[in-house]
């Protein structure tokens, strides 16, 4: 099962450049939550801070608390335990290419020292349907390597690659910008069974796709979260006048 | 910047506000048709009725086209909902003033009688409910639309005060049946209208706050604001 998100006072620097600004933000477990707003806004730093992989870039840092569930992501967690717990899919889908598709699934597992094979191949299976991916390869999974899947399919195995190692949070980073859109509706019908499962954090520049997928929506601006509600209501009659600006396209 | 979907919006407004030109001249011509007996204004709303229809039908399209190929959001959205339903509801009365005009023609036809009823005091409070819910629209305030909300009871009680005589009339004066009848339906056409310009009044209020104020629906949450000083259809 999913687990909640809770964000206090974040800030994340760049340098001397300051990227978020006191956020605080409340995500529901076993919901879909979009977060929207213009290019350079912080909305992929916001993410990358939740499972720390904002650290990973030189001369980067982040204060403030961020609890996933009932564990302090910036105190006392190793960052190598947190990723394994919030799982996380990029832009571009970034299969290992020269894995097969099946050991693509498996690596994480494989690298926490996993070898138990039956177990493998259940987890496997399992995360390879929960992605919606396990017909389409269930024949060719041991052959083909995962670089020989179109894009949809690519982006749905590594889904099916973070799902594998049994994630409670799944941040997803504009995950169909670069798919076409029945690939996109693939993933987005994907996003609405996996919150039964999963806790999903979606960053994405399409707002059709926000308002289809995620129950909670947040605006990011200059670093800042100025509005957070219901998608409805933000995609209805946003409360501050930034938001309404920019989903109807007034500025951004 | 959609300044392309903004203008298309701009343009979306000025249609409609030809067409409450249209709908509120036809009402009026339609009154002042029951005023002079004139037949002359009267054919003239029966012809006016065409171009009602036609700019209706080209104001439901663009909705539409813009509805698909632009997908707007938040107070966007809400203005071509309401545009969408304010275009219906000027159509109708389009339609009530040729209902007016109607009964003005079968009026004339009849030996002229003083009924008991004042037609053309209604007719300025109802004339006066469409104007005022045009220049809601127009403004995009909110206070303007609450404002023509609160005249619908006047003209309601106008109304019933008009069946009550005019029903009356009839008991006591046989001969003058079919003139009540018509100034009755008259009456009836008119409250109408002062409906429409009610649900026009309550589209702008949804367009501008996003509250649903129809048939007293409690306001859910507070308005953000009261007027839409850089919304859909002002200039940007």
């Amino acid at each position: 099962m999913g687990v909640g998100i809770q964000v206090d006072k974040l800030n994340a620097w760049f340098g001397k450049t300051q990227a978020l600004q006191e956020i605080n933000m409340t995500v529901a477990a076993n919901h879909a939550t979009a977060v929207i707003g213009p290019s350079g806004c912080g909305k992929s730093t916001f993410v990358r801070c939740l499972n720390r992989m904002h650290e990973t870039i030189p001369e980067a840092r982040a204060t403030g608390r961020v609890r996933i569930g009932d564990m302090d992501v910036y105190n006392g967690s190793s960052a190598t335990h947190i990723r394994r717990r919030i799982g996380m899919v990029f832009q571009k889908p970034n299969p290992f290419p020269t894995m097969s598709i099946y050991d693509n699934v498996a690596a994480g597992l494989k690298l926490n020292g996993f070898r138990d094979r039956k177990r493998l191949d259940e987890i496997v299976e399992r995360s390879l349907t929960y992605a919606a991916l396990f017909t389409e390869v269930k024949d060719t999974m041991h052959k083909k390597s995962g670089a020989s899947l179109s894009g949809g399919q690519q982006q749905r195995l590594c889904i099916a690659r973070a799902l594998a190692v049994e994630p409670q949070v799944l941040l997803m980073d504009e995950p169909c910008s670069a798919l076409d859109p029945i690939s996109t509706g693939k993933i987005e019908e994907l996003i609405f069974q996996l919150k039964e499962r999963f806790t999903i954090v979606i960053v994405t520049h399409n707002m059709q796709q926000a308002s289809r997928v995620a129950e909670f929506t947040g605006f990011f601006l200059l670093g800042k979260l100025i509005e957070f509600d219901k998608t409805e209501k933000i995609f209805t009659n946003p409360s501050d006048k930034r938001t309404e600006d920019y989903i109807t396209g007034r500025f951004g | 910047m959609r300044s392309r979907f903004h203008q298309e919006l701009d343009e979306l407004r000025a249609r409609l506000l030809r067409m409450g030109g249209l709908a509120e001249q036809a009402v009026d011509r339609a009154c002042q048709a029951y005023i002079d007996r004139d037949l002359k204004r009267c054919h003239m709303v029966l012809e006016g009725e065409t171009q009602i229809n036609l700019v209706e039908r080209e104001i439901d399209e663009m909705s539409f086209d813009l509805l698909a190929m632009q997908q707007p959001m938040a107070v966007d959205l809400r203005f071509i909902l309401a545009v969408s339903k304010i275009n219906a509801d000027l159509e109708r009365v389009g339609d009530q003033a040729v209902n007016i005009a109607e009964r003005v023609m079968d009026m004339v036809e009849l030996p002229k009688v003083d009924l008991p009823v004042d037609i053309p005091r209604m007719a300025t409070a109802v004339s006066a409910m469409v104007r005022r819910a045009l220049e809601s629209f127009i403004e995009g305030k909110a206070e303007l639309a609450q404002a023509v909300l609160e005249m619908d009871n006047v003209v309601d009680r106008m109304k019933n005060d008009a069946f009550i005589t005019l029903v009356k009339a009839m008991n006591e004066r046989p001969d003058i049946t079919r003139q009540a009848l018509d100034a009755l339906l008259i009456a009836r056409n008119l409250e109408r209208v002062a409906d429409h310009a009610t649900n026009i009044a309550e589209d702008v209020i949804f367009w501008v706050r996003g509250a649903d104020v129809r048939h007293n629906a409690p306001q859910q949450e507070e308005p953000p604001q009261t007027s839409v000083s850089q919304a859909a259809t002002e200039p940007h």
